[in-house]
């Protein structure tokens, strides 16, 4: 192994580097927010006394969880914009994948945390004459996402992780741009390796607070 | 209004079914070399010895906490440069996902083997068992019946992961869907079909996995997840 | 004040798939009555009281309100209870759960004015005012602030008590109040609970306080297999029972002294 690191050659390129990061953050926000509410509506459909609503969460739930996240991106933007009538960025359909993907994940999530809320608490609710709406939104939901916190953090991490399947319908994020750089330089190990570290340095201290979080969850609410 | 025309799809099945053997072998290549490396992996991070357990856990949480993709480019483009070997698709996805799967293993061994009561160590000792000899008898026969659910989810997760072999030019059953849809120019129809293959393969699992997890409960036994 | 009883209750039934648990009830309950119901565990007493403010939908009979038959009939079925319906009695309809329910998330002076805010949509200012006036009632005006996790099981139902108050209910339900409690704290929700008779409020209660139920009730039901066995006046129920299951009943709780 005599191979010598040049890690300034991957420093040249900083500024392709930041397009990058700015461009992972960006699908990032955009499918941490739509992935996480959608996910939320469809779990309360699929928690819903009325099977209109329950029956097609259900399929929606097993579809997406069923399916490669890549497949989702390809189909939407390779298939999807001949049966739309416009065109599809590679921002949009890599946010398109991957927020359905983990709204299916974060609703079984939401089903589950609803699920694990003691009926006492419906219980006392409807005794004071709440609403089933009212008592979903006061008293279910605030205890059900303190103890979803953990879970909710692990979904928030592999949307981060997803975000590199949008390099693959060239979309200008981290690793995206590491392979240009590697490409223009011959450099591949320091450009792969450079992003590899900024992932794990961005992911690892939350991972680390989810442990931690967990951890106090265990010793009591 | 698109006129649909799976016919293409059709006569060019064979290569779908090529892809998915290809999506097949890839992942039972993985299984293969990623379960017991998960469990050694799991083992060290339990280890008392500092030196095993530290090593174990830091590839542990690396190989969870990034991207899987930047691991395989990692491997296709950077190893061949560090040392000599000639890579190949194949190459590069069988180590990736030998490694990545076998970290996210680990955790699943760890979490089954901490879950077996206290009591059950004690009393091997009591009867003179050493460590190893506890774990291979009396711990690890436990949980591991525990983590066949969480065993098969990883699995599953593990085949949806392994499309990302077709971004270094693997033939599974993506990158074949990919090559066909430019070939014919009918992308709807092969991508549609494709994603329904995965869902029917994957979704048969998924129930599989459902009805052992329903007879483990009957049988009093709890899972770990 | 009219004859017109608060509640009345006729051929009420319940059942569980097969398991019929209330095979058909009759109770009147008027103003100012203390009504312990006593029975063996299966007996159908919670599940009676349950039905009263709906938290198990009666599967037959019908309860009348203040002069208001609740839900609507249907030729051969079940009533209907539609759910803006049962909010609005569950309001007059106060209830006390044996496990007390607490919102966790809210502070106590959060979990009584809940009701007041989001169901009777009062002002924050109104609703405070009202529920420390409830807390200060059952002795727990200093610990309006605090989580029920910092409480005690006593005070936790002092609380609930406090919660149900608020809302001005015409009658409270008691569901076993102090059988979650360790013994040294019965006393306390006990006290409450007397003191609310004594001041002449309308309530049902599901008991094994024998003794308790002697001093306090003015009218005590015996309930056995989904069916009033013997009702009565204490002296006359728990002294002199007709019933021979009513019998065998006290026969078991002997401990108690009147």
């Amino acid at each position: 192994m005599d191979y010598t690191w040049d890690f300034g050659s991957v420093f040249m390129y900083r500024e392709a580097l930041y397009t990058g990061l700015v461009g992972t953050l960006r699908i990032f926000v955009i499918c941490l927010i739509s992935g996480l509410s959608l996910g939320l509506a469809v779990g309360l459909a699929r928690y819903s006394v009325r099977r209109a609503l329950r029956w097609p969460a259900a399929a929606f739930i097993e579809f997406f969880r069923n399916t490669p996240v890549l497949v989702q991106i390809f189909w939407f933007y390779f298939a999807f914009p001949i049966l739309a009538p416009f065109d599809i960025a590679p921002l949009t359909a890599a946010a398109l994948g991957i927020t359905l993907n983990s709204a299916a994940f974060s609703a079984e999530i939401f089903r589950g945390g609803i699920q694990s809320i003691d009926p006492g608490q419906w219980e006392a609710g409807r005794a004071i004459g709440m609403r089933h709406r009212d008592i979903m939104r006061r008293i279910v939901l605030p205890q059900a996402i303190r103890r979803m916190l953990p879970a909710l953090t692990n979904r928030g991490i592999e949307i981060f992780k997803m975000t590199t399947l949008a390099s693959a319908i060239a979309y200008a994020e981290l690793l995206h741009q590491a392979r240009l750089i590697a490409s223009i330089n011959y450099n591949p190990i320091e450009a792969y390796t450079v992003v590899a570290l900024a992932f794990f340095a961005i992911l690892y201290p939350i991972v680390r607070a989810t442990y931690a979080l967990e951890r106090r969850m265990a010793r009591g609410d | 209004m698109y006129q649909w025309d799976f016919t293409v799809v059709i006569q060019n099945s064979g290569l779908l079914w090529q892809g998915l053997l290809g999506t097949l072998s890839i992942t039972g290549t993985a299984l293969t070399f990623g379960l017991p490396l998960g469990l050694i992996l799991a083992l060290s991070r339990l280890s008392p010895r500092r030196w095993l357990a530290w090593p174990a856990g830091f590839v542990i949480e690396f190989f969870r906490t990034t991207p899987p993709l930047v691991q395989l480019f990692w491997f296709f483009f950077a190893l061949p440069i560090l040392i000599d070997i000639r890579m190949t698709p194949y190459l590069a996805a069988a180590i990736t996902f030998s490694i990545q799967s076998s970290a996210f293993f680990a955790e699943v061994f760890r979490a089954g083997i901490v879950s077996v009561e206290r009591g059950q160590w004690e009393a091997a000792r009591a009867i003179g068992m050493q460590r190893p000899q506890a774990m291979r008898r009396i711990i690890l026969p436990q949980a591991v019946k525990r983590m066949i659910p969480a065993f098969t989810e990883r699995a599953i997760e593990l085949m949806k992961t392994t499309t990302l072999v077709a971004t270094v030019s693997y033939g599974d059953l993506l990158y074949e869907a990919n090559e066909l849809a430019q070939k014919t120019f009918r992308p709807i129809e092969v991508f549609t079909v494709t994603a329904l293959i995965y869902f029917v393969f994957i979704f048969g699992v998924s129930l599989c996995v459902q009805a052992v997890e329903r007879r483990l409960a009957v049988s009093g036994d709890s899972t770990v997840r | 004040m009219s004859d017109e009883p608060i509640l009345r209750i006729r051929g009420l039934a319940k059942s569980f798939g097969d398991n019929r648990v209330l095979r058909g009830m009759d109770l009147d309950v008027k103003q100012g009555d203390c009504i312990a119901i006593l029975g063996a565990s299966g007996s159908g007493k919670s599940t009676f009281l349950r039905c009263l403010n709906f938290m198990e939908i009666p599967t037959g009979g019908e309860v009348t309100h203040a002069g208001k038959t609740i839900g609507t009939a249907r030729p051969g079925k079940p009533r209907l209870y539609p759910e803006s319906e049962l909010t609005r009695v569950r309001q007059k309809v106060g209830m006390v759960f044996q496990q007390f329910n607490l919102f966790p998330h809210m502070t106590v002076l959060g979990n009584v004015t809940e009701g007041l805010r989001i169901v009777q949509r009062m002002d924050r200012a109104a609703a405070d005012t009202r529920a420390r006036a409830e807390l200060d009632r059952v002795g727990l005006a200093e610990k309006a602030d605090e989580y029920p996790s910092r409480l005690s099981g006593g005070q936790k139902q002092r609380v609930a008590i406090a919660r149900a108050l608020a809302l001005a209910p015409d009658l409270m339900l008691f569901d076993e109040p102090t059988s979650a409690l360790d013994p040294e704290l019965v006393g306390e929700v006990l006290t409450v609970i007397r003191g609310l008779a004594e001041e002449g409020r309308t309530m049902l209660l599901v008991t094994h306080e024998v003794g308790f139920a002697y001093h306090v009730a003015n009218r005590v039901i015996f309930m056995a297999d989904g069916l009033i066995q013997e009702e009565g006046p204490p002296e006359l129920v728990l002294k002199s029972p007709q019933n021979p299951r009513t019998q065998a009943f006290l026969a078991r709780h002997k401990q108690f002294e009147f």
